[in-house]
């Protein structure tokens, strides 16, 4: 079976100008070769810390930023080839939700015509027949159709997040981005939204590439999780493996930060040192060997390859010379 | 939790007045603070925990708040009616707090050196020279590295988890009794937050300090405090001491938050349990019980009257509520 999306060595790098001449002086490697495969109806969750290019990745997918490396095939189709035009009609299928839902909604547009703007820019149906999928929509996100005239101020963060899910799945899309899509919400209505993106995971087959910076969260949407560190993918694994047995030595660091509520539950923490490198200029070698636990001559001085710790059902990629 | 409280807050009310009427973000609220002992206050935005917090220093804006009853002891002296100046001489000195985004709490033109020598020699009436010494060795002992030199340095050229360790050492530079930390690692990325967080947990039981700690975040408050208030809509819901306040939750809303947060290590790609509905607005509370429309437990009562909290001893589970879980035996 084709993937619906294969990402391959995608690169994102953002000139840094400096000087009189205002000369580039140097390159932050936002996204700095990553690959994947994202197969329909799955959800593949990515996780890192602030900075490690995560929503830039996200972002150069739906080519909102213009990828500086790599390839994007969504069904067989690359996307950093395709004309404009050909671009618009392939955003069909690929939709985003944002982190904020009280930035990402026009505060000057009722909630219907946010919903219905896809269906006009796309020009699908009729003005009657948009409307009744206006409608339709809001009922699949939970919120009743005496709303469609309101703005987004009158509402709730948990509310306007429905908003913008019923935005993106106007168009059906096969595959949507969520970026941070729960991050800003509270816990209580962050399992409601939560649950809605799972039963429309069920019912339609969307494919989900599901961004946070919060593993607990990821683990419970994602079938695959990849784990990002200063723009490179240092682990990707079925999600029940990674959290059961990380191989690379961030993601354990990772996983044991997380603060557990459960007060009998002692867990064995490991402190890294130190702070995040800056990814303008990301050290020789391994990108996280200055603040390993497990640190070996090696790892200053060669760049890790990606290896298959894994079985052929199972494959389980990690990148540290630990299993190289 | 033994001996006399270090602080003492009783029936706490505090109301801000708004465009659409009187707000009361806290109501009637009671707790202590015993010695050495971190205390958790938490909930979802808009509960109160924060302006709780905020109200112990003196510092709800006002106009439009106001603290509109109760009263606030620390060591025995009330706290509520107290003038700016005498407040002033009672922050850093006895409680001091630290907020959730270190960047506003530091002046972005002075060095660190000088924002936390300042304090130290007013405070401590140190000289030039010994104030610096007391400063290094606080950086020190908050774990930033090289303190000598990045005394020198100015906020900006610290990254987020090492200001937050600045604000935390200005926290403790003239030994507070207790300590209020607002969010204080929300900002942080995970790994930062677990440095943060032991260090904070190091510094109470070295300093012998109470702290309060406001958070949103049921990990942080299971890993860092012996007791916890959860809040909701301006009230105590549920106040208890950390084992019992997880194991054996009593109020509805305490289960339903901890059974609606997905665990690390618990993999099922099931729906997680919601609590239904929404918070309600501040300015048309119903008349009963606040969680009573979102609850599954509520009868006829709920809808009538308010509960309060069943008791004032703290050495048992106390909640608010007429058909709580049962007590564990």
């Amino acid at each position: 079976m084709t993937a619906l999306l294969e990402i391959r060595n995608l690169q994102k790098h953002f000139p840094v100008r400096g000087g009189f001449l205002r000369r580039v002086v140097a390159q932050v490697k936002a996204v700095d070769g990553v690959s994947f495969k994202l197969e329909f109806g799955k959800t593949l969750g990515l996780v890192g810390e602030s900075g490690c290019g995560k929503s830039t990745l996200g972002r150069a997918i739906l080519q909102l930023q213009k990828p500086t490396g790599g390839q994007v095939i969504l069904e067989g189709e690359d996307l950093t080839a395709a004309s404009p035009a050909r671009l618009l009609e392939m955003r069909r299928e690929m939709q985003i939700i944002f982190q904020d839902p009280f930035a990402s909604l026009s505060p000057r547009r009722t909630v219907a015509q946010t919903i219905r703007e896809p269906l006009e820019v796309h020009h699908i149906g009729t003005p009657a027949e948009r409307n009744r999928k206006v409608e339709e929509l809001l009922q699949v996100v939970g919120m009743r159709s005496n709303v469609l005239d309101r703005y987004p101020h009158e509402f709730s963060g948990g509310q306007r997040q429905r908003i913008g899910i019923a935005r993106a799945l106007a168009l059906n899309p096969k595959l949507i981005i969520a970026d941070e899509p729960v991050s800003a919400l509270d816990v209580s209505v962050r399992a409601q939204v939560l649950n809605l993106i799972a039963g429309l995971q069920r019912e339609h087959g969307i494919a989900f590439l599901f961004i946070s910076h919060d593993l607990s969260v990821v683990e419970h949407v994602s079938d695959h999780v990849g784990v990002m560190y200063l723009g490179k993918m240092v682990e990707l694994a079925p999600a029940k493996e990674i959290y059961r047995d990380p191989r690379h030595p961030y993601t354990q660091a990772l996983l044991s930060a997380v603060p557990v509520p459960d007060p009998k539950r002692k867990s064995k923490r490991i402190v890294l040192t130190g702070d995040v490198p800056s990814p303008m200029n990301p050290p020789p070698g391994c990108p996280f060997h200055k603040r390993c636990p497990k640190v070996m001559d090696v790892c200053s001085k060669v760049v890790p390859p990606v290896v298959d710790v894994g079985s052929a059902d199972k494959p389980h990629r990690v990148a540290c010379h630990l299993h190289s | 939790m033994s001996g006399q409280p270090l602080l003492r807050v009783r029936d706490l009310v505090v109301e801000f007045s708004t465009e659409h009427g009187v707000v009361r973000a806290v109501d009637r609220v009671s707790f202590d603070v015993f010695p050495n002992e971190t205390l958790g206050l938490v909930g979802e935005s808009g509960c109160g925990k924060t302006v709780t917090g905020l109200s112990i220093l003196g510092l709800i804006p006002s106009p439009p708040g106001r603290i509109a009853g109760g009263s606030i002891q620390l060591d025995g002296r009330e706290l509520v009616g107290l003038s700016e100046s005498e407040f002033r001489r009672i922050r850093g000195r006895d409680v001091a707090m630290i907020f959730q985004e270190p960047m506003t709490a530091l002046n972005p033109v002075f060095t660190i050196g000088s924002q936390m020598t300042d304090v130290l020699r007013r405070y401590k009436g140190l000289t030039r020279r010994q104030a610096r010494a007391a400063a290094i060795e606080l950086l020190a002992k908050v774990g930033i590295p090289a303190p000598d030199r990045r005394i020198d340095e100015y906020p900006h050229q610290l990254s987020g988890g090492m200001r937050q360790r600045v604000v935390i050492a200005m926290a403790l530079s003239c030994g507070p009794k207790l300590i209020v930390a607002d969010e204080p690692t929300t900002a942080l990325d995970v790994t930062t937050q677990a440095q943060v967080l032991e260090q904070i947990v190091k510094l109470q039981q070295e300093f012998r300090m109470s702290m309060i700690l406001v958070t949103h975040d049921l990990g942080v408050v299971a890993e860092t405090c012996h007791r916890a208030i959860v809040m909701y809509c301006g009230r105590i819901a549920e106040k208890a001491e950390i084992g019992p306040l997880f194991g054996a939750p009593r109020h509805p809303y305490t289960v339903g938050l901890l059974e609606s947060i997905p665990r690390v290590g618990v993999h099922e790609k099931e729906d997680l349990a919601v609590i239904p509905g929404m918070v309600p607005d501040l300015l048309h509370l119903p008349r009963g019980c606040r969680f009573a429309d979102r609850c599954s437990r509520r009868q006829a009562r709920c809808e009538e009257a308010l509960p309060e909290l069943d008791g004032d001893d703290e050495s048992v589970t106390r909640v608010a509520c007429f058909h709580p879980y049962e007590r564990m035996s």
